[in-house]
This record gives C-alpha cells, sequence and structure tokens, in this order.
C-alpha cells in the first residue's frame, strides 16, 4: 500500500487547508477532522504538510543509501 | 458574497478599528474566487491590488529566466499578498498562486491610501505588517547567501540514512529545516538541487541516496 502523510487528530483543528491544496483528493475531513481517503494515492508532494499550521500532517522522508 | 467584517476586523491591517470604521473599509473591499492551481498575481505586472486571503492558502514565488523556481512563502488565511508593490508603485514582486480554491479579498491601491489617510492607526498596522515581512525576507536571504545550507542538508542526509535491511530515521522537511539552522523553502530548493546533480533521487517519501562521495564532497566544501 502506498505510503500516505502521517495525521495526529489530535493537533487538527479542522481549518480543511490541507484537503483543499491536495492534487489526489487523498485527504478528507470527517467530522471536521482530517483523515485519509483510502481510495486515492498520495504523490507525496507536501504541500498538506506546508499548509497545516498546527502540525497535524507531517509527510516524513525516509533516507535510504541505494 | 457580502465582504466579512469579522474577517477584517482580525486582520493585522485593520485592528484595533472601530466597527464603523471597519463597515466602511468593506466596502472598498471586492471578492475574488481563484481556481485551483490558478495564478492571480504575476510578477512584474502592475495591478495595483493588495490582497487577503480569505480561505484557502497560496504559494508566492518567483522564477528565474531558466524558469527555477523559489518559494518566497505561503499565504494562508488573514495574510495580505502584494503590500510591497501596491506601496510604492512598482511591478509585483512574486507571483501568487491558488494552492487549492482560494478567496481573497482585494483592495486596490487609491481606497487603500484613502483607507489610510482616512484612519491612521491603518499605518500603524501596515508598519508593522511590513517589518515583519522585511523580518522574514532578511532571514531568507541571509539563508540563501551565507549559509551553505546543501553542506548541511547533505551531513543530515548522511548522518540519518539507513542502509538496506536497517530503516533510517525519517525526516519531515520542516525537521531537516530545523536541523540545518535554515527555513522550509531553502530545504526543499537544496533537496532539488541535490537531485540535479545526481547525489539523491526522490522516490515518493524516500530519499535516495545515488552518490555518497559527491554528498561528501559537499559537506567539505561548504564547511
Amino acid at each position: 500500500m502506498i505510503e500516505m502523510p502521517v495525521i495526529d487528530p489530535e493537533k487538527c483543528n479542522g481549518c480543511g487547508l490541507c484537503v483543499e491544496v491536495c492534487h489526489c483528493d487523498a485527504l478528507i475531513l470527517v467530522d471536521d477532522v482530517v483523515a485519509v481517503n483510502p481510495v486515492e494515492e498520495c504523490d507525496w508532494c507536501t504541500e498538506c504538510e506546508i499548509v497545516c499550521l498546527t502540525g497535524a500532517l507531517t509527510c516524513p522522508f525516509e533516507i535510504i543509501i541505494d | 458574497m457580502a465582504i466579512q467584517v469579522d474577517f477584517l476586523k482580525n486582520s493585522p491591517y485593520f485592528s484595533g478599528l472601530t466597527p464603523a470604521a471597519i463597515e466602511a473599509i468593506a466596502k472598498l473591499v471586492f471578492e475574488k474566487k481563484v481556481g485551483k492551481g490558478e495564478i492571480f498575481l504575476l510578477e512584474g505586472e502592475s495591478d495595483g491590488v493588495l490582497y487577503f486571503v480569505a480561505s484557502g492558502a497560496a504559494k508566492i514565488f518567483k522564477t528565474s529566466a531558466e524558469g527555477k523556481e523559489q518559494i518566497l512563502g505561503i499565504a494562508r488565511p488573514g495574510e495580505s499578498i502584494n503590500d510591497v508593490a501596491v506601496f510604492d508603485g512598482g511591478p509585483n514582486l512574486a507571483a501568487a498562486q491558488a494552492m487549492g480554491n482560494v478567496i481573497v479579498y482585494g483592495v486596490r491601491k487609491n481606497n487603500l491610501e484613502a483607507i489610510i489617510r482616512d484612519n491612521p492607526q491603518v499605518a500603524a498596522n501596515v508598519i508593522r505588517v511590513l517589518a515583519n515581512r522585511v523580518r522574514y525576507l532578511v532571514s531568507l536571504v541571509e539563508d540563501l547567501s551565507f549559509k551553505h545550507v546543501i553542506g548541511r542538508i547533505a551531513k543530515i542526509l548522511l548522518r540519518y540514512a539507513g542502509s538496506g535491511a536497517e530503516t533510517g530515521q525519517r525526516l519531515t522537511q520542516q525537521e531537516m529545516a530545523a536541523m540545518a539552522g535554515t527555513v522550509r523553502e531553502v530545504v526543499g530548493r537544496s533537496l532539488k538541487v541535490l537531485e540535479q546533480e545526481g547525489a539523491i533521487k526522490m522516490d515518493h517519501h524516500r530519499i535516495l541516496i545515488a552518490d555518497r562521495e559527491a554528498l561528501k564532497k559537499m559537506i567539505e566544501t561548504s564547511s
């Protein structure tokens, strides 16, 4: 399964900016809290992380020696 | 849709004004809906309009002659865009692109000047907004010109890399920025440069170190 942004629902203020900026429709708001939309794929553009002011969404990179 | 008076009241530009003054200002503000990905402000043009992000987020960026992009910042609800060009009468310093569907409130230069004449408090507020902007941009200039950020990013990548069977620690670009003593925008640019030079490969949520020696060389030459 493709990796999705990491969500901390406790930090989410339900502003919905991340859902707005997501190119892949990979994020949805459920009861005013962000959640991943399992139907869609995330392309890891990290724009949701950029716009999130509360740090509820993170897109951590795994660093690997090729 | 009517301009939201509450939004204006909470904007750093118009804080401390009376409800009557806010009502009068609201009449000089227009609303603009911008679709996802649309560029609503072009670098170098002279629109003479100050924008406030009412909802959504906008990317503020400059583009070089070679097409390279430098993000100056992300404007979120409440924040203003194009202040400098409106006040000095020059061309727009940067472009603005809607990161999702965005609603902006616009104020034309002549109306803004009238607002400031009628409400001296706004002038004091503008000074504070612009001073904050200068502080941020000076720190960005410092990062881009004096600090050897690429070398620091290269060092972080080598330090936190996992090798095959062993998983490396996962890091966000924000965390890398904090470690390198810079801002996220500079990390994004550094990773792009490292990828263009063939030192790393960005693969979805993975940063693959393709040329360890090249990264080591960057650490040596930038220290």
